[in-house]
């Protein structure tokens, strides 16, 4: 078993490539991995409450992220300096994250195998 | 050292893929080995047969399918990828009632779990694009 770490700093609703970075989540974590989603800079609105995607086109991926829990997926972390810059706090967000510094993150991408 | 190497860009959108290919023949060159290459997302673009850029600029689809034959390297492209982007082989056409055979020679069509299997077997594991 390796641990990894997947980096979402993409806005939401920009065309498939969340859903498909979702894919890839997923997949790790049925086969068994360790899995941690970090959420930086913009990847933070992926996470913002009361989103209507299907307006444009587009899946609800809020909700696979809170189906996250059944595949064991229960390492949520975000950036400080990235929630502040965007005015949210982390009770904006659907899935409780765990909060660190900017100084930290360093530190926190070293202690996976992968980081993605 | 053994290599897992995922493409996430299209060829002409990005040159990231010609950077993941430069780096393949560089880790080659010095005996590394490369396990596989995962084409995912826009990447799947680097494997249409019939891509046909204008002879002065890259043949990048020729390339890989040039490293595959010289070097013997599993070049995998993701199904769920390629099917959205209307990249089918001929098994895969008949299954969805369809005729199409658009893939390059030297790469393969496959799941996720290549991706993860490549990702665990490795010694480095990297994205490009």
């Amino acid at each position: 078993m390796k641990k990894f770490l997947f980096i979402l700093d993409k806005p939401p609703h920009s065309g498939i490539q969340l859903q498909e970075k979702l894919d890839v989540i997923l997949t790790t974590a049925a086969f068994d991995q360790k899995v941690a989603l970090l959420f930086l800079d913009d990847g933070i609105f992926q996470l913002k409450k009361m989103q209507q995607p299907e307006k444009q086109g587009l899946k609800d991926t809020s909700s696979i992220f809170n189906a996250l829990e059944i595949y064991d997926v229960n390492d949520i972390y975000t950036e400080v300096e990235s929630l502040q810059a965007r005015g949210l706090k982390p009770s904006d967000l659907s899935l409780p994250v765990k909060e660190f510094y900017r100084k930290d993150i360093n530190e926190l991408m070293r202690s996976y195998d992968v980081v993605l | 050292m053994k290599y897992a190497i995922q493409v996430n860009a299209s060829p002409y959108l990005s040159n990231v893929g010609y950077s993941a290919y430069q780096f393949i023949e560089a880790a080659l060159k010095l005996d590394h080995e490369i396990f596989r290459v995962f084409f995912y997302q826009e990447g799947i673009y680097h494997a249409f047969k019939y891509s046909t850029p204008p002879d002065d600029e890259l043949q990048m689809t020729a390339k890989w399918t040039e490293l595959a034959k010289k070097y013997n390297i599993d070049l995998v492209v993701c199904i769920s990828a390629a099917q959205r982007r209307g990249l089918l082989c001929d098994d895969e056409a008949k299954r969805q009632g369809k005729i199409d055979q658009d893939l390059a020679g030297g790469f393969r069509i496959s799941g996720l779990g290549q991706l993860l299997e490549a990702s665990l077997l490795a010694d480095r594991f990297i994205e490009f694009g």
